[in-house]
């Protein structure tokens, strides 16, 4: 037989080539799933993704319910339709976890983040960069005579958007605290 | 009821209140006051094992033998990470398995203290769930959930994990029955709509097959029952994943035999060209489905399966239905019999007509030569020797494992004890030891390579301290016959480290261990001597030489469908593609 000539990478016709028959358009989808606030619980879900390569695009938590020992993760994710249904049932026979929300096909919903962006500059610049903040509705939260820290809420494009916006203006550091989701109404 | 207690009494007792009356373990520091405590009672039997890969191994064997769960008891650190290969077994074929770990004080944990690992760390991927308890009012209730973890809805390995201070401390024991009713509950009943789905398509099928799988032996002795009635009843033909052999008898009119990549052709044949598939418990592994964009192509898809992420995982289901195999089969004849019974009856003559044909192709035929056992022989002879017997049968993995498959015959379920998903070598002498302790007085059999036998076969050691008379079958090739077989096909016939060297004389180890050594080379011998081996009361280690070269067919090569299987060493040559080459 002669030599086996594999390209680097191929899997074609693998069978742990999972893409699916039906759809390999990715899309992205934010995922609400309470859980119980107990030792470990961060660990499995994101042991989860890596473990079976899902990607993460953003990922939040906290405690909701001090009581009943609930928290609540919002993961943000991309991947094909049959990609997506696989993590909600991966997610879903995980003992801890009470329930899985696909916010994004479930109905409206409202995603919010915060972010703080420290810009460095004088003159010019620092007069634009608080226009902007202005127009954005971003508070200064922090000032010296040469930097500012805005506090900004909204929606990651819009995060975005405000941050592409400061960066020549001497953006410096950037921390967010990823997506937090809840559905519309009833 | 309400009891004061230490941790490691409440060790005992709550396994005493789940029904355990055999643990596998091995002691160690971490665990002492729970091995103090297992010496003051005469209810729990310990097996100590050789190594603890063995007890979790043998936990496994006794829970696929009974369908009840397999206890193992290790200590902290390396007697935890020696289960990490048994848990991960257990995971893959689903097997319910509590391990219960000693762990350093909590106190030093973090500490990098002696024998200390993060276990629950470690295990978090290969458990279906654990948990580190770190007080010990809430041991008891922890055991009593980790129980029905391990046994509810797909069931699977769990561990707890066991500080020293919370064994020596006391507490407040809870009762199972005292335990809150977990939020653990999946899903048992199946979708009636989608059943009643499944129903008329079965009505109007022309060419059904049944494809089930280790679900249903997990589902319990019913779903047996009612997967035969099923079956019996629409006339419809049946294979089975090597997990779930057994769950329909091997000796049943409408039984095509194992599928998949060592599968029997019919069975190959008769999924390709189906055109309803009705998946029962299994979960369309890639040693079933081949490549799959040419898996079955022209069917409907019906999957039954009590784990939604099974469904659609790999195939697209036409028709899924998640709940528990027997709950779905009942309600699947009584929607069938209400509506009727009504099947194709002429299509479906004339596609059992059309698996006859393929049958007559006798893809399990192999050249007898004079003086020289062939592996396939010396299977179909231990085959007649003991199909009648009450016989219980493990195996290890690799070629002997496929063949195992193809000529030992099953006719219950909780029969077959073998390695299927992880495809761990060394599973099956523990196993066997497991599968022992559960039915003294049964034949249990290790059908074993020489290479997968020798990777824990210091538990001959166990078998002999507890007397369990297993049978140690090795068809002894002196080779890794199936690393060998994919070198010839896939690498130039290079045969990188496939061969047993230095291997024992395993007549004179038997005889090391105290038990019974038998070796036979000639065909001629080998009824004689395979009688010996049943008629010796107590473990025996037989030397079985077979042909060294035999490759195990039929094969489906790598990136190949269903129906381009390869019969024989005539059609090898180049059989696998590029695409296939990457593949395990």
């Amino acid at each position: 037989m002669s030599a086996l000539q594999i390209k680097k990478g191929s899997n074609k016709h693998s069978a742990y080539n999972l893409r699916p028959n039906f759809s390999d358009v990715s899309e992205k989808h934010t995922l609400a799933v309470v859980v119980d606030n107990e030792a470990g619980v961060l660990a499995r879900v994101i042991g989860l993704f890596s473990g079976r390569g899902y990607n993460i695009d953003s990922l939040t938590v906290a405690e909701i319910d001090h009581a009943g020992h609930r928290s609540r993760i919002t993961i943000c994710t991309t991947g094909t339709p049959q990609v997506i249904e696989q993590i909600k049932a991966q997610l879903g026979r995980i003992v801890p976890v009470h329930q899985v929300h696909d916010l994004t096909v479930e109905g409206p919903s409202v995603e919010r983040e915060l972010a703080l962006l420290k810009v460095e500059g004088d003159g010019d610049k620092r007069v634009e960069a608080l226009r902007l903040a202005d127009i954005f509705r971003a508070n200064a939260v922090d000032s010296t005579l040469t930097s500012f820290v805005f506090e900004i809420t909204g929606t990651p494009e819009k995060i975005d958007a405000f941050a592409d916006l400061l960066r020549p203006l001497g953006l410096t550091e950037v921390a967010r605290t990823g997506v937090a989701a809840l559905s519309r109404g009833l | 009821m309400t009891r004061q207690m230490t941790g490691a009494k409440m060790v005992v007792q709550s396994l005493k209140d789940q029904g355990v009356n055999v643990v596998f373990g091995y002691p160690g520091g971490a665990v002492l006051p729970i091995y103090d405590e297992i010496f003051q009672q005469n209810d729990i039997k310990h097996v100590l094992v050789r190594h603890e890969q063995g007890a979790v191994h043998a936990a496994e064997g006794y829970a696929r033998s009974t369908g009840k769960v397999g206890v193992a008891l290790v200590t902290s650190g390396p007697g935890a990470t020696n289960a990490v290969t048994g848990l991960t077994d257990a995971l893959m074929d689903s097997i319910p398995i509590v391990v219960l770990s000693g762990q350093v004080p909590t106190f030093m944990i973090g500490n990098d203290a002696f024998q200390e690992a993060d276990t629950v760390g470690i295990t978090r991927p290969c458990t279906k769930h654990n948990w580190l308890v770190r007080d010990t009012d809430n041991l008891s209730a922890t055991l009593h959930e980790a129980f029905h973890v391990a046994s509810t809805g797909r069931p699977g390995p769990v561990l707890v994990d066991l500080p020293k201070d919370v064994q020596f401390a006391s507490g407040t024991y809870t009762p199972k029955r005292d335990v809150s009713v977990s939020h653990y509950q999946p899903q048992v009943k199946g979708d009636m709509e989608e059943i009643t789905e499944l129903v008329a398509a079965m009505e109007k099928a022309k060419r059904p097959v049944f494809y089930t799988g280790g679900g249903v032996i997990n589902s319990g002795k019913a779903a047996s029952q009612l997967l035969r009635e099923l079956v019996d009843a629409t006339g419809f033909p049946i294979t089975s994943t090597l997990m779930g052999l057994g769950a329909y008898p091997a000796s049943g009119d409408n039984w095509l035999g194992m599928l998949g990549m060592h599968g029997l052709y019919e069975a190959n044949m008769a999924m390709h060209d189906c055109d309803l598939m009705i998946n029962i418990g299994a979960r369309f592994d890639d040693r079933i489905t081949g490549v799959v964009d040419a898996f079955s192509p022209k069917s409907i898809k019906a999957h039954i399966d009590i784990d939604p992420s099974s469904i659609n995982k790999v195939i697209k289901a036409d028709i899924p239905i998640v709940g528990d195999v027997a709950h779905v089969l009942e309600d699947i004849l009584k929607v069938w019999k209400a509506r009727g019974r009504k099947t194709d009856q002429a299509s479906v003559a004339k596609w059992q007509g059309q698996i006859s044909d393929w049958r007559k192709v006798d893809c399990l035929a192999f050249k007898q030569s004079g003086k020289i056992i062939k592996p396939q022989y010396a299977l179909q002879r231990l085959e007649a020797l003991t199909k009648d017997m009450d016989r219980y049968v493990c195996t290890e993995v690799g070629q002997h494992q496929m063949w195992a498959a193809q000529f030992l015959g099953f006719e219950d379920p909780n029969r077959w004890m073998t390695s299927g998903g992880l495809g761990t070598m060394g599973y099956g002498i523990p196993a066997s030891i497991g599968a022992q302790m559960a039915h003294p007085d049964s034949l249990v059999i290790n059908v074993a390579g020489e290479a997968s036998w020798l990777m824990n076969m210091q538990e001959m050691g166990t078998a002999m301290q507890f007397r369990l008379p297993v049978k140690q079958f090795i068809m002894n090739n002196e080779r890794l016959g199936m690393v060998r077989q994919w070198q010839e096909l896939l690498h130039g016939e290079r045969y990188s480290h496939s061969w047993s060297e230095s291997l024992p004389d395993f007549v004179k180890l038997a005889e090391a261990f105290g038990c019974k050594g038998i070796r036979c080379s000639d065909p001629d011998d080998l009824d004689d001597a395979i009688r010996e081996m049943l008629a010796y009361d107590g473990p025996v280690i037989f030397d079985c030489l077979v042909e060294k070269h035999e490759n195990c067919f039929p094969m489906i090569p790598s990136g190949a469908a269903h129906n381009k299987m390869l019969m024989g060493e005539a059609s090898t040559k180049g059989a696998i593609k590029e695409g296939g080459a990457v593949m395990v």
